[in-house]
């Protein structure tokens, strides 16, 4: 049977459910990245596929696990936000039939299925349970997460890759076309970019609290300072440039208040952890950091873009959960990796958990503070998207490095990393974990 | 502005018909009495009351804009820079509807402005619903 999604049951949505049934008892372990590149160049070794495959081998390398202790693969079909493959092109056959192929020739390209990734890493021989997370590593995590605590698999791989195509982002399909079908054309119709609703909170919400868009130039150079200290990222590989307030501030608009910067930039990645029950964990090669809790938030806004209201009451019912289901409160947390691509919803997240005690409104007077790893307020200390590409991945991977000691130059130093929160993506609809040096 | 035509699907048939007689209308859930926009096939609330189409006023007001310089549709690349601006209907403000305001510059939109629905003609003859600033 083809894998499926997560069933509902597997996530923790609701307020008032209590301490996580498992926490601490599963804890992550390996950690794997393939190299980055802005864009496929159709050869067979870059294709989203071989860059899984490599992630996925170095996960269980550095943990120290064998392909044949593996019961267990979560992973995210989807492999992209916008660089669909366009209907026109031809398909790239060579590549496709050099890997064994499942029945869509676009797996492995375009897309990536479990069978897929089964059929072409043959070492995985006890796979006993695949399931999805869509969308997004931290879907993904807590999928990993339930089935790895409910017994469902005891060494599981998590998995999440991303293509890019040559081509701009978003411009192909029903963008390009002279009409276009009616339900999707209320929401398309006036030309909105893809940040334009995360641009028009931010609008709200320095209307609401009297600040400006300047104000987000210290969160933004100290994730690309961040982001340059993370060797497994876009820009450190690729682009090692510092960003300056100027650069920031006379950045061309995309949607005005959302400048390009203001936008991650999209990349091929894979990257892929090894997950296991803190028992089996205690004798791999690399430290467990144990998971104490994770949270989803399901919101839906009311009508065509969240309004601020809407953000503000989901934030804080998603911290709510966060710290309910962990046993946790905000003081607890060493640091935070909440989501930030697009960054002018950074804040609603942090806001949301009162990290380090700020309210809602308070977040952009709090990055004109000492925000850095060396201080005592880390913010985003994995750099995020925006300090090392489009993968919804880094922030993981950071807390989970930082906890172990492993994060190198970008270790914090101001805290000792002893617990920590990441996920996103957006304020309403995301997946949260929350990472543990101990297991209580 | 150069905007995409429209091909109404099922979902969204009346909504278009609607506009193609100068009429807004929104999807309303009788059970609820509570409107939802953009149409599903059930209400989002109760998910099994019977769903109507109720005409609007055609009133309501700026909540919010942004101004495009980047825009992802090829038809509408040569107005950049250009607004899409929000509007919360009078009827219930938690509706929403995009705008491009004809007639007010970019970035010059005055937020918490009265305005009322118009109806512009897409270049495949179909009506979409606009909106301009009430005297
Ligand atoms: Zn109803």
């Amino acid at each position: 049977m083809a894998t499926e999604n997560a069933p509902q049951s597997m996530y923790r949505s609701e307020e008032g459910l209590g301490i996580w049934e498992h926490r601490g008892k599963v804890a992550a372990v390996g950690i794997g990245h393939s190299p980055t590149e802005r864009r496929w160049d159709g050869s067979r070794d870059t294709s989203v596929g071989a860059l899984s495959i490599l992630a996925l081998r170095k996960a269980m390398e550095d943990a120290g696990v064998t392909p044949d202790q593996v019961d267990g693969l979560v992973i995210t079909p989807v492999t992209t936000t916008g660089a669909f493959w366009p209907e026109e092109d031809p398909l790239p056959w060579d590549v496709i039939k050099s890997y064994n192929q499942t029945d869509d020739p676009l797996d492995g390209i375009a897309k990536l299925s479990a069978e897929w990734l089964l059929k072409n890493m043959p070492e995985l021989t006890n796979v006993k349970y695949t399931q999805y997370g869509p969308t997004c590593m931290s879907n993904a995590l807590n999928v990993a997460s339930q089935a790895v605590g409910d017994g469902l698999t005891n060494v599981c791989l998590v998995l999440k890759a991303w293509h890019n195509l040559p081509g701009r982002y978003y411009q192909s399909g029903p963008n390009a076309h002279d009409a276009i079908q009616g339900t999707s054309a209320i929401r398309t119709l006036w030309g909105a970019p893809a940040c334009s609703g995360t641009a028009l909170q931010f609008a709200e919400y320095c209307r609401k609290y009297g600040k400006t868009h300047d104000m987000m130039a210290p969160f933004m150079i100290n994730s690309r300072r961040n982001g340059l200290m993370m060797p497994e990222g876009y820009w450190y590989q690729h682009r090692p440039e510092e960003l300056t307030a100027e650069d920031y501030e006379y950045a061309r608009w995309i949607a005005k208040p959302a400048n390009l910067f203001d936008n991650d930039i999209p990349i091929m990645m894979a990257g892929a952890y090894l997950f296991a029950t803190s028992e089996r964990a205690k004798d791999m090669k690399q430290k467990p950091v144990y998971i104490l809790n994770h949270a989803s938030s399901e919101a839906i806004p009311r009508s065509l873009t969240p309004s601020l209201d809407e953000v503000e009451a989901e934030t804080a019912s998603t911290a709510r959960k966060i710290y309910e289901g962990a046993g946790i409160t905000a003081a607890d947390l060493s640091f935070e990796n909440m989501y930030d691509g697009f960054p002018q919803f950074h804040q609603f997240h942090i806001e949301g958990l009162g990290y380090r005690g700020i309210k809602f409104g308070e977040a952009l007077d709090f990055y004109q503070t000492d925000i850095s790893i060396e201080g005592p307020n880390p913010v985003s200390p994995s750099g995020g998207n925006i300090g090392a590409g489009r993968s919804r991945v880094w922030l993981h991977t950071d807390s989970i490095q930082q906890i172990q000691g492993r994060a190198g130059a970008r270790a914090v130093t101001g805290v000792k990393p002893e617990i920590a929160v990441s996920g996103g993506p957006m304020p309403l609809g995301g997946n949260y974990t929350v990472w543990s040096a101990t297991p209580d | 502005m150069s905007k995409q035509g429209v091909n109404p699907d099922e979902l969204s048939q009346p909504f278009w018909d609607a506009a193609n007689n100068n009429k807004l209308m929104i999807q309303n859930c009788i059970t609820c009495d509570r409107l939802q926009h953009p149409p599903e096939s059930e209400c989002r609330d109760c998910e099994n009351g019977e769903l109507e189409w109720k005409e609007m006023s055609g009133k309501g007001k700026i909540y919010n804009y942004v101004v495009v310089y980047d825009c992802p549709v090829r038809m509408l690349q040569e107005d950049q820079p250009f607004n899409v601006a929000v509007v919360m209907l009078d009827e219930d403000p938690g509706i929403q509807m995009y705008s491009h305001l004809p007639g007010v510059p970019a970035d010059e939109v005055p937020v918490g402005a009265n305005v009322e629905v118009i109806f512009e003609k897409l270049p495949n003859g179909q009506n979409v619903p606009e909106w301009k600033i009430s005297n």
